[in-house]
């Protein structure tokens, strides 16, 4: 047998990626009694019942097999009718079902990195987006964006003055800071894109729940549907997280990469998922309308209490609060990880979205009203204390 | 269009006391962000021109354990020049027995909902009461055995948050 001490059995990319840094805090969390969690980043809705009735009578009919790579055509028909109204409609042939936007953003990422590739994400962000990219060979540039939390023309120039990036990531409105973006901001960006000649992979998971102006599809903006690679799903408008069913639209050779990958590592998304989403999107728009507005009145109520005592920003869209702890003197684990001890309210620190989230936590309101309160009341009580 | 902006804080304003009649005046301030003398003033002109009609309770008397019960009664009348729909439906109405009353289409014209301490009362009330009405012709009645969804609200609960605790 051939004996070598140095062969490493894992990927060597893996090793620069960090342990997540949610995972200690879910320890703290576990045994503990009386906690309310702010820290849920999914909607506390169940699915509307009307979706998971559809889904039950396919399992009934016996529709249990794989569906075509490309997703059920009726779905992909559906989606190519539903984006409409964020400004454009791709052909259904545009159009690929994936297990969730998780998938879709690593096949995006897949099918247009290669190794030593720049990519481009703003800082903080969604937890998977910098490691995805690291396992693809890509160097990630990291574009801070505190304390507006805004991306803009000046500063992707700024951040590709000596580089050639080839992929921007956008996520609007966006996870853990709730910024989205007008349309004029939004043509700010795509002139950046242009000025470097970049791929955008737009994570626009939280397209529906855009309060201060309707969402806009980034691939909408003029030039832009070419270069756009648009992930969206169910998840979080129509509370789907564990059915695990999303889509990416995409212009003709970027969708074709991504399928290849897809064809081959996932081959479908689940068949029940993409049958409870074809419900979702026929007949779930009451259901949806009203998980909006009570997402909202919760924004309004938990912003206006928490930023009479911590700097917080009112967040354009999602169901997430960013609140500034900054004054406290304390870092956002510190923070977090007390909070939590003392007034058992779970919130995740900022710096596990990203080293420009240090200074900040995230707070997600998707808990019932009565919770909401209480968590809030709990938290100005840990501050005054302080 | 200051009118306008107002239908809309009082729509809101109402849904949110449909769901829960209990928050205070404050709080649906500081959920709607309209200010609380502004609620006050909104709710207060409901109740004024009756868009609200009353607060109530849904309780589940099932789960006390309480002995009563429910009916629900066609009733097919005869119309004459005197007395029309209006007139026989208010006449049933105004028993205290009587918890719903609705003109409904189909083979019979009333829809009339009755609840009671015992069966015996329940039928007493209808044979004494609602049938011998001189317009009603014939009625059909049907005991309610077990309710599940009441005013919109489930009365057995099966489900439960099953999230993790922490999701990014």
């Amino acid at each position: 047998m051939r004996e070598n001490a140095d062969r490493i059995r894992i990927n060597r990319k893996l090793l620069e990626i960090k342990p997540s840094g949610i995972r200690k805090f879910f320890d703290l969390i576990l045994g503990r009694e009386d906690v309310i969690s702010l820290g849920v980043g999914e909607p506390d809705f169940p699915t509307p019942w009307r979706i998971r009735e559809e889904m039950i009578y396919s399992l009934e009919k016996g529709i249990t097999s794989y569906t075509s790579n490309y997703g059920i055509e009726e779905l992909r028909a559906e989606i190519s009718r539903y984006y409409e109204k964020f400004g454009f409609s791709p052909h259904p042939d545009n159009v690929v079902i994936t297990a969730g936007v998780s998938e879709g953003f690593d096949l995006a990422l897949r099918a247009v990195i290669n190794p030593g590739d720049f990519v481009l994400i703003p800082d903080p962000c969604y937890v998977s987006y910098s490691p995805l990219s690291i396992l693809c060979g890509a160097r990630v540039v990291s574009i801070p964006t505190p304390p507006e939390f805004r991306l803009n023309y000046e500063l992707i120039m700024e951040y590709s003055r000596i580089i050639e990036p080839k992929v921007l990531i956008l996520n609007y409105p966006a996870n853990p800071t709730g910024v989205s973006y007008s349309k004029k901001e939004l043509e700010e960006i795509a002139d950046a894109v242009v000025e470097n000649d970049m791929i955008v992979i737009s994570d626009e998971i939280y397209s529906e729940l855009s309060y201060k102006f309707p969402h806009r599809s980034f691939a909408s903006l003029e030039g832009m549907e070419d270069r756009t690679i648009v992930l969206n799903g169910f998840s979080k408008s129509f509370a789907m997280t564990g059915m695990r069913v999303g889509y990416v639209i995409a212009p003709q050779d970027l969708l074709d990469a991504v399928l290849k990958i897809h064809q081959y590592s996932m081959l479908c998304a689940p068949v029940t998922s993409q049958i409870g989403a074809i419900e979702a999107l026929r007949n779930g728009e009451d259901e949806l309308e009203t998980m909006k507005s009570e997402y909202l009145r919760r924004r309004n109520f938990f912003v206006r209490k928490i930023g009479e005592y911590l700097e917080t920003r009112k967040p354009e869209g999602a169901f997430y609060a960013f609140p500034s702890i900054r004054e406290t003197g304390m870092s956002s684990e510190e923070f977090a990880e007390k909070l939590l001890m003392e007034k058992n309210v779970a919130v995740v620190p900022g710096n596990a979205f990203g080293e420009s989230g240090e200074g900040f936590i995230r707070c997600a309101y998707a808990v019932s009203m009565d919770k909401l309160r209480e968590a809030a009341e709990r938290i100005i009580e840990f501050v005054s204390e302080l | 269009m200051v009118g306008m902006e107002d239908t809309k804080a009082l729509i809101e304003v109402l849904k949110i006391l449909e769901d829960n009649a209990r928050y205070t005046f404050r709080e649906i301030s500081e959920i709607t962000g309209i200010k609380e003398s502004e609620v006050k003033r909104l709710v207060e002109k409901s109740e004024e021109e009756k868009a609200i009609l009353k607060y109530k309770a849904i309780i589940d008397w099932e789960k006390l354990g309480e002995e009563f019960v429910v009916a629900v009664i066609d009733v097919r009348v005869n119309l004459t020049r005197e007395k029309n729909y209006d007139d026989i439906a208010k006449r049933i109405a105004k028993f205290p027995e009587v918890h719903a009353v609705r003109l409904i289409s189909g083979e019979y014209d009333f829809q009339v909902v009755v609840k009671g301490r015992s069966l015996k009362d329940v039928s007493l009330f209808i044979s004494e009461k609602i049938s011998t009405l001189p317009e009603v012709r014939d009625t059909n009645t049907h005991f309610v055995l077990k309710t599940y969804k009441e005013e919109g609200v489930l009365l057995f609960s099966d489900e439960e948050d099953r999230r993790l605790a922490i999701v990014p």
